[in-house]
């Protein structure tokens, strides 16, 4: 089984990537990688991460969805984070990039945020 | 007293650091630790290890990357050799610094020294660094 899961499903002209697994350095920070690059490549540019099934993620992991955010936003686009684990949640608040991100929730309000 | 000391070396690849973080919480699993504590020492365990075989070994295969494990009524050890040059860490940018908060990398030490009580570095005279991580039970 893969490290990282990525499911892409679209809600309006959102990409929802319902992501499971780990992003660690590797497997799973590459396949974030991949995934947002190729929604790139595709004029796909506002990509919501629903990451309830991400239960870990270590330094790589984070740097690559600053990585993400950066690039998506160069490119026009919003990238939006939704429920996020508490662990998640405390690394983020601790790098201090809890207020860099626009975290959601919930789905409809996420989807909402985005018209 | 040591309750047990364990030690094993890994090939630098990046498949290492998921193996040392395997083997290690086995270890402190067996030598009961909280989950917290087990979290902490997981994500630090991840980011030495990931220092060690990319900044320090350089993903050199013919060097290793060597861990000691003990367990004590008191806390956890956990020391870690390289075979690189070294580096100071005192010279990492604080990646909590505003004009550090959207770098890519950068986090690691940063980790290390968040969920571990104590974090010392050692350049070794005849070669290669050392860290030395303590947590407390």
């Amino acid at each position: 089984m893969a490290e990282l899961n990525i499911a892409e499903r679209q809600a309006g002209d959102v990409t929802v990537l319902d992501m499971s697994g780990k992003i660690t350095i590797g497997e799973g920070s590459v396949a974030l990688r991949t995934a947002i690059r190729r929604l790139l490549e595709e004029n796909k540019k506002r990509i919501l991460l629903n990451l309830a099934g991400v239960g870990y993620i270590d330094s790589s992991g984070i740097g690559e969805l600053v990585s993400s955010y950066t690039a998506i936003n160069k490119d026009g686009g919003q990238l939006k984070l939704l429920n996020l684990t508490q662990k998640l949640q405390d690394l983020l608040t601790i790098t201090k990039l809890l207020t860099v991100f626009d975290v959601y929730e919930g789905e409809a309000e996420a989807l909402n945020s985005f018209k | 007293m040591t309750l047990e000391t364990t030690d094993f070396s890994l090939p630098s690849h990046i498949e290492a650091v998921a193996t040392a973080a395997a083997a290690v919480a086995d270890f402190v699993s067996r030598n009961g630790v909280s989950e917290e504590a087990a979290f902490g020492i997981d994500m630090a365990v991840r980011e030495a290890v990931t220092n060690a075989v990319l900044h320090g070994n350089k993903q050199d295969e013919t060097k290793a990357v060597d861990l000691i494990l003990k367990s004590s009524p008191d806390a956890f050890e956990i020391i870690i050799h390289d075979q690189g040059s070294g580096f100071n860490p005192n010279d990492v940018p604080d990646p909590t610094d505003e004009e550090n908060i959207l770098k890519t990398s950068g986090r690691g030490i940063f980790f290390m020294r968040t969920f571990m009580d104590e974090v010392h570095w050692l350049i070794r005279p005849e070669g290669g660094t050392t860290v030395r991580m303590l947590k407390r039970r």
